[in-house]
């Protein structure tokens, strides 16, 4: 039912679009150029712009848009779940689902050009001595992402402000997360304070840094990644991930309680 | 027998706000949100057996809709709890499951999902699917171009080849044409035949009679009547009547007053129900308030729907009341009653000849029954006598 669904939400996000599936590969590159501008434009980018920018862009992409299209899940399907019996978790794991499918499609699109260009062009080279990394930061920012999605989904059907809160958090969010600067910038701005290790501990609090993080350290290994990385060993960071994952599991957990809790309900309050 | 839906003591309550607060800021700054309780149902109990087939009637609000939804587990009872076996297909809603932008064969698979169906088990149906639906060209269009009825044929034909155990049906089968109508009829008997339990919400109360084993009846959310569907649409209609006769208009001008009306058998009052062929006397007593010159007794029966059946009144019989100053006795004798089971509605009225002033009228007061004859389908009594004779 789950993979149906996907399909269906698959479908009609296509539907009538002369390309289809192409937009959520466009939508990465679009990014890239306006932020490789960008970045060009201030300075202090990361020497392997693209590798730097998408390895966190990709993962922040089916985070957010999970989070965002996982609110209106339930709301948007207000005439199924007002006349149809089926298990209502669907509709938010549905919605994961999709933006899993974009973030295959453009991760393995994103893993292909890198080990292409590290092919072709003797300039670049194949590191795989992290890439371990990788699928630990997958199953930390999945978990992270059904754990909140599930939260927003059910609490939005009764408080529909959340649409809107929810847009301007992932703003928020968006820049409070290494994904357009490098953390290692931040750590040496940080050092400079006279609280660093204070500052250092609030803006690591936010899970998302870590799972970013686990993603660029498993594939961005330009000569400066020593200056744009997290300053953390691969243990440390996996450690760290460790955490992230073992901590949304604990909050999947409540979420998914809360859900339940408030699923019997749906088809009234819609 | 086991039952195939228990449903025990089950309340809904539905919050009705004034102005429904969905915003945080709204939610805070009302604080305690006037809502007001509405109990769409109360304290219902009933079984259906295995196999049964169950009619749900009642007026409109009274709450069947709210409780096939909650036996779907669409919504949650507030008290009380519905246990259900096997596998159910509910046909709720016109439309009910399908995404708009999907062709006919998308939804169809999306459909079955829902209801429990693989994506193999779905192939095994899908052209019976299409085939009792009758839409073998539109499969591959979006349903948004459906008509209404087109919608209620791929609703009902994914329902009924899902292979349910349990069917609920909430009154969408009248939007088909009458020849997908007679199909869909077709194809619930062959369920009962196959021992499926069905329950069926209607406003159709001949076909809640027809077909069902069992008729429960809801009032404002509580259980009225249960038991043989015949009783059970009889009280419906009864209560039809009575609440209409809250409104009944008692009126006219007064000038010559209705005492009362009787309707007798022979010169006793009547007991029970009359058996078609039956005489029947229906006895008006008048009193003049002031002198009138000839006024004309007139009556009416009307059956239990509410239809005009027949009616006459004095002049039309060629009897004159002359210049009535007191009280009078009219009295109908109403030959052998040509009418076959159900209940009958007498309307009595005075006026003057030329129908220009009602002096007095009491709209359906009065009433008799007749009894069905077992076993039979007759739509009117005739009395008949038969001969044999060698040629």
């Amino acid at each position: 039912m789950l993979l149906n669904l996907v399909r269906k939400e698959l479908k009609v996000k296509y539907t009538g679009s002369v390309l289809g599936a192409v937009w959520s590969l466009l939508n990465p590159v679009v990014f890239l150029a306006v932020f490789s501008f960008v970045a060009t434009v201030l300075g202090g980018a990361a020497q392997d712009y693209p590798v730097f920018l998408l390895a966190g862009l990709l993962p922040w992409n089916l985070f957010s848009v999970s989070l965002s299209q996982g609110a209106v899940s339930v709301i948007m399907n207000a005439n199924l779940v007002k006349k149809v019996y089926f298990p209502r978790e669907i509709l938010p794991l549905a919605t994961i689902g999709v933006a899993l499918v974009d973030f295959v499609l453009q991760s393995a699109v994103f893993l292909l050009f890198i080990a292409l260009r590290a092919a072709l062009f003797p300039g670049f080279a194949l590191v795989l001595h992290t890439i371990w990394l990788y699928p630990i930061a997958f199953v930390a920012l999945l978990l992270f992402t059904v754990a909140v999605t599930f939260w927003v989904s059910s609490m939005n059907v009764r408080y529909r402000d959340l649409t809107h809160l929810i847009g301007l958090a992932l703003l928020v969010w968006f820049w409070l997360t290494p994904i357009v600067y490098a953390i290692g910038v931040v750590h040496a701005k940080v050092v400079l304070h006279s609280h660093p290790m204070l500052l250092w501990r609030v803006y690591l609090l936010n899970p998302m840094a870590w799972i970013v993080s686990g993603f660029q350290t498993a594939l961005y290994h330009s000569s400066d990644a020593h200056d744009v990385l997290i300053p953390l060993s691969a243990g440390k960071l996996a450690a760290g991930l460790g955490v992230v994952a073992a901590a949304s599991g604990l909050l999947l957990y409540g979420t998914w309680r809360v859900f339940f809790g408030l699923s019997g309900d749906f088809a009234e309050e819609l | 027998m086991t039952a195939a839906i228990e449903v025990q003591d089950l309340s809904k309550r539905f919050r009705i706000y004034r102005e429904k607060p969905t915003s945080l800021k709204q939610r805070l700054l009302a604080g305690r949100t006037r809502a007001e309780d509405f109990w769409a149902l109360r304290d219902v109990s009933f079984d259906v057996a295995e196999g049964e087939f169950l009619a749900l009637i009642g007026h409109n609000g009274s709450g069947k809709s709210t409780l096939l939804k909650v036996i779907a587990g669409i919504l949650r009872p507030t008290q009380g709890l519905v246990r259900q076996r096997g596998r159910m297909a509910g046909l709720l809603e016109l439309g009910a499951g399908f995404h708009p932008e999907l062709t006919g064969r998308e939804n169809v698979y999306l459909n079955a999902s829902f209801l429990g169906l693989s994506r193999r088990e779905t192939d095994a149906v899908y052209d019976d699917i299409v085939a009792f639906a009758e839409l073998g060209d539109f499969m591959e269009t979006a349903v948004k171009f459906y008509s209404s009825g087109m919608l209620v044929r791929l609703g009902f034909a994914c329902a009924v080849h899902v292979d349910p155990e349990v069917i609920l049906i909430d009154e969408v089968l009248a939007v088909g044409d009458e020849a997908f109508q007679g199909r869909c009829l077709d194809r619930v008997r062959t369920f009962q035949k196959e021992g499926r339990t069905i329950v069926l919400v209607t406003h159709a109360l001949d076909m809640a009679r027809q077909l069902s084993d069992r008729a429960v009846m809801l009032d404002h959310g509580l259980v009225h009547a249960v038991g043989s569907p015949d009783e059970v649409v009889r009280e419906m209609r009864l209560t039809i009547l009575r609440h209409d006769l809250e409104f009944a208009r008692e009126g006219g001008t007064r000038e010559v007053e209705i005492l009362g009306g009787s309707l007798l058998r022979g010169h006793d009052p009547l007991a029970g129900a009359l058996a078609p062929g039956d005489c029947v006397t229906l006895q008006v007593d008048l009193k003049a308030n002031e002198p009138v010159d000839d006024p004309v007794v007139s009556f009416a029966l009307h059956d239990a729907a509410n239809n005009y059946v027949f009616g006459s009144d004095t002049a039309q019989q060629g009897v004159g009341l002359g210049w009535l100053d007191g009280k009078r006795r009219v009295r109908f004798q109403l030959g052998p009653v040509p009418f076959t089971g159900g209940q009958y509605w007498v309307t009595v009225g005075v006026h003057s000849r030329d129908n220009q002033r009602v002096y007095h009228v009491q709209d359906q007061r009065y009433s008799f029954e007749v009894r069905q004859i077992e076993g039979r389908k007759d739509q009117a009594y005739v009395p008949v006598t038969a001969e044999v004779e060698d040629l």
